[in-house]
């Protein structure tokens, strides 16, 4: 038996029902943990002690009066700093934000309340999510727990390192490329983005509104199927919240059985993969033929335009969501501007940070008068060709197998070139213009010690069938097993 | 397509509200025409045919219930405004 705050929320579960341990010696746990390992990981902005123990103490209390709520009561889960809890603080990793104190709580932070969950910090991450390596915070970078001088990923980086090193049982992120499913292949855990519109946005800072999800990272599978559990559902403070159903995930895992057929897309098997992280997910199809399961090659045509459209509409959105950061009613107020006007000007440029600029200047420029037609509309519009690509390749598989990341988490500081980093979201950016839920799984690790993820991705709001697939590839290895030493 | 060299940097940020620096906006013009030269590409397909695609499962016409249901108080309203006083934000003056 490893650690407790190593345990998966399963095991908690059933430690808690069985009253090995209380809520609070858990919690206990993982703040003793956070504060022996955060000097060398900092994947927290801040947390909060006082409030946590409190939170345990009352989840012990209801436990004691017959009144557990579920698999979640007493679970210490992390959030991203870009979702809103009340009265705690909520900077999204900005300047414009440092001092900002949430006045309520984003709708997920109301379930996992309901659930009985102990919200336990506030994650680092990008700048306004803006990122792949967490290297954009206002505040600090924060290490991967396989190896501090490496990033963690991003732009939910905070939440994917904070989970791999027994800083939190469970975390949340936010996914609008990649942000969920590529750090969580960098630091070894389970990182779901579930299908657009399953999880309310309500509570989120907004990055990219038609692209963003919230969801869980997890030491497990099931993990990740309690705690979408929790958080998805239709919610009318959303209005792109979907009427869909929500089954018991965790219960629908031990009911769903292969074999399935997986389409293999060869465009992501080409230039730049990393032969390591190609050689792992080669095996994770072999596992899968071997278990009986269809492999069946697919193209996915439009998958080079990825990059491009994606890079159109979400800084347009960005710079109009952005927009709102403007020194007046909350948030940095510059103090030398000379009438309101240059307010706006002088509070927004001490207030972002540089890859905030650089999205908010693309995306002005991609909305602005003679250019709208030429790219966003165009990007518009070759968001649809791509989406078609993933629903006519569904007509013939159950699910799709790729690799998460072309590259394994790399050194912090060794990308400056933003290109470049745009690039390391190859994989993952066609799932957030289709709205697809994609999960990944740690899959092996390189020779020098760092994890790898393979993606799955599933038909829309399928989560139920995508997590049963992961979870079969997951029960025949012991990826899960292992922890970073720190 | 639109050439790169279009990108008048002082006008996308005068647009933005944002207040550049020299070396802010040597650098950004540099690194936006490589990406926008990157995008380039998306001129190549033919789109004349396709429909735009704004959000992946579009939800039209949602409608709430016309209840009235508490809203924040005015102070927790105004706890991270830069200024306030009665109840108001302070803002400079805008009209001279």
């Amino acid at each position: 038996m490893s650690e407790l705050y190593f345990q998966s929320i399963a095991e908690h579960a059933a430690g808690l029902a069985a009253k090995k341990y209380s809520a609070v010696d858990l919690t206990k746990a993982v703040i003793a943990r956070t504060k022996a390992v955060e000097g060398r990981v900092q994947a927290f902005n801040s947390f909060d002690e006082a409030d946590a123990l409190a939170q345990a103490a009352e989840s012990d209390a209801r436990r004691a009066a017959g009144q557990a709520r579920g698999a979640l009561d007493g679970i210490p889960i992390g959030l991203k700093d870009v979702i809103a809890v009340t009265g705690q603080p909520l900077t999204a990793s900005s300047k414009m934000l440092a001092n900002f104190v949430s006045p309520y709580d984003g709708t997920v932070t109301v379930k996992l309340k309901q659930a009985g969950a102990v919200l336990w910090g506030r994650l680092n991450c990008d700048e306004f999510a803006m990122g792949s390596s967490t290297e954009n915070s206002a505040f600090h970078p924060t290490g991967n727990p396989w190896d501090p001088t490496r990033v963690p990923g991003g732009s939910s980086g905070g939440s994917a390192a904070a989970l791999a090193a027994g800083e939190a049982t469970a975390t949340l992120g936010s996914d609008t490329g990649g942000s969920i499913r590529q750090p969580a292949a960098f630091c070894g855990v389970v990182g779901l983005k579930p299908t657009y519109g399953l999880v309310s946005r309500y509570g989120l800072i907004a990055f990219a509104s038609s692209l963003d999800q919230i969801g869980p990272f997890a030491r497990t599978v099931e993990d990740a199927a309690i705690v979408l559990g929790a958080i998805a559902g239709h919610d009318p403070l959303d209005s792109t919240s979907f009427k869909a159903d929500v089954p018991d995930y965790r219960a629908e895992l031990g009911a769903r059985q292969g074999p399935w057929r997986l389409g293999i897309p060869k465009e992501y098997f080409g230039a730049g993969l990393d032969p390591e992280i190609g050689a792992a997910v080669e095996k994770a199809i072999a596992f899968y033929r071997a278990q009986g399961c269809e492999i069946k090659e697919v193209s996915l045509p439009h998958t080079q335009y990825c990059l491009d459209t994606y890079y159109i509409i979400a800084t347009a959105e960005a710079s109009s969501n952005l927009a709102r950061y403007d020194g007046i009613r909350y948030g940095h107020r510059a103090k030398n501007a000379k009438d309101v006007v240059d307010l706006y000007f002088q509070s927004r440029a001490e207030g972002f940070g540089a890859e905030v600029k650089r999205r908010i200047i693309l995306g002005t420029y991609v909305l602005s008068s003679g250019y709208y037609d030429a790219y966003y509309l165009r990007a518009q519009k070759v968001r649809t060709l791509i989406r078609q690509d993933f629903l006519n390749a569904y007509r013939d598989v159950d699910a799709l197998l790729t690799p998460t990341s072309p590259i394994p988490a790399f050194k912090i500081g060794e990308k400056t070139d933003p290109l470049a980093l745009y690039l390391c979201d190859i994989y993952t950016i066609g799932v957030n213009l289709a709205g697809l839920p994609g999960i990944s799984v740690p899959c092996g690790f390189t020779k020098s010690g760092l994890p790898i993820g393979m993606q799955l991705i599933g038909q829309p709001f399928n989560e139920a069938g995508l997590l049963a697939i992961a979870q079969a590839y997951e029960k025949a290895h012991e990826w899960s097993a292992r922890h970073p030493n720190l | 397509m639109s050439q790169t060299t279009d990108l008048n940097i002082d006008h996308v940020a005068k647009l933005a509200r944002l207040a550049l620096t020299l070396e802010e906006k040597a650098e950004y013009a540099r690194q936006l025409g490589d990406v926008l030269h990157h995008i380039e590409q998306l001129g190549k397909l033919d789109v004349s045919q396709v429909e735009p695609t704004a959000h992946a499962f579009a939800v039209d016409n949602v409608w709430a219930e016309d209840i009235a249901r508490p809203g924040l108080p005015v102070d927790r309203a105004l706890q991270n405004a830069p200024a306030h006083r009665d109840h108001m934000v302070v803002v400079p003056k805008v009209i001279e």
